[in-house]
């Protein structure tokens, strides 16, 4: 199902299938067993809770997902995010805590520090040469 | 057409001077072995909700990393982005007071803290200020990780650490303006980090001190 790009809610969105929004949500989105995808258009001001959530557009809120969060380039969290499983793509935006705890105490994001880091993230690069360390003691003096 | 050449082979000469000076591209960032990164892994994976942070940039690749290897939850912090901002507006004397302020973790909350080459950057006041708060946020048994240069130098650029796998660090390119590296001493270190104690510290060949630092259990 897709929200087009001209609808605005303010509410609650409950729902039991798949769900694509390209438009404005303010409140709380709930899809707890299944994938939402945030498109490029999608500019989200709620508590999001789903089994996947996709981000290719905004988000201001904690996202909370039972399988994996996965912000794509260019798409923005602005929020704590609650996941086992998190990807954060080159070019994306992030600004918030990431809780990958295995104890399932980890739905409700958003209950610890407010303060923030913020800039452009980074994707995985390949790597090679290594270079070795000599162990020295530690003490004081140089 | 003989001064066409002239000029050409002048040309040349420049851009071979700002070739030496520029930054490696993308495709020469070294993969570095550390030492003490894995001990830091191994300390913050014996604990049971482990919490972590990260004094560097978000890089998607390390959260994954974390996420898979560690499963824990993870504050990026980074103040490097914050040294930027003040950099810009030239307001560093301002740093540090607000690191004093800027982490509103409890007490004893965490249980690893990735500092990465900040401290380098550093003014002594700001640094103090810094360490303070890493000692209060850090839990009994945590670690702190941090990479000190044996070598001062008035420019030097920010470095993205990627963590390629458990012992090996790609070091890459930040965009960040960077700053003067200033060079803590051993008893400097201990001195700033009171209440902790160095469990681990490394030399590694590119005038680097890899140290990890300890709250006893």
């Amino acid at each position: 199902m897709n929200i087009g790009k001209s609808v605005v809610i303010k509410g609650e969105l409950n729902g039991s299938e798949d769900l694509t929004i390209e438009g404005q949500v303010e409140g709380k989105i709930e899809l707890r067993q299944n994938v939402l995808t945030i498109g490029a258009n999608g500019k989200i001001k709620a508590q999001v809770f789903a089994k996947s959530v996709i981000i290719l557009g905004e988000v201001i809120g904690n996202v909370s997902a039972s399988d994996k969060v996965d912000i794509r380039d260019n798409g923005s969290v602005d929020g704590d995010i609650a996941a086992p499983r998190v990807a954060i793509a080159e070019g994306a935006h992030f600004r918030g805590s990431i809780d990958m705890q295995k104890s399932g105490k980890s739905t409700e994001p958003g209950q610890k520090p407010e303060q923030k880091a913020e800039q452009k993230t980074d994707g995985k690069v390949p790597a090679p040469a290594p270079q070795s360390g000599t162990p020295t003691p530690a003490g004081p003096g140089r | 057409m003989l001064s066409d050449l002239l000029r050409w082979g002048g040309k040349r000469s420049r851009q071979g001077d700002a070739a030496a000076n520029a930054q490696a591209p993308r495709g020469e960032e070294p993969s570095v072995a550390s030492k003490a990164f894995p001990k830091l892994l191994s300390i913050v994976a014996s604990q049971p909700e482990p919490v972590l942070i990260d004094l560097g940039p978000v890089i998607g690749s390390n959260v994954e990393f974390f996420g898979e290897r560690l499963g824990c939850k993870l504050f990026i912090e980074d103040l490097f982005a914050d040294y930027d901002r003040h950099a810009r507006a030239n307001t560093l004397d301002e740093l540090p007071g607000a690191l004093e302020t800027r982490f509103r973790h409890p007490d004893a909350s965490v249980d690893g803290v990735l500092c990465w080459d900040f401290f380098d950057f550093l003014p002594r006041p700001a640094a103090q200020s810094l360490a303070r708060q890493i000692i209060r946020m850090l839990r009994p048994g945590g670690a702190v990780m941090g990479f000190f240069t044996t070598t001062a130098t008035p420019r030097a650029p920010f470095i993205k650490y990627e963590i390629v796998d458990d012992s090996l660090l790609r070091h890459r390119h930040h965009a960040g303006t960077g700053g003067a590296k200033h060079v803590l001493a051993n008893r400097d270190i201990i001195k700033m980090f009171d209440g902790l104690v160095v469990s681990d510290s490394f030399l590694l060949k590119h005038n680097t001190r890899e140290m990890l630092l300890r709250r006893k259990s």
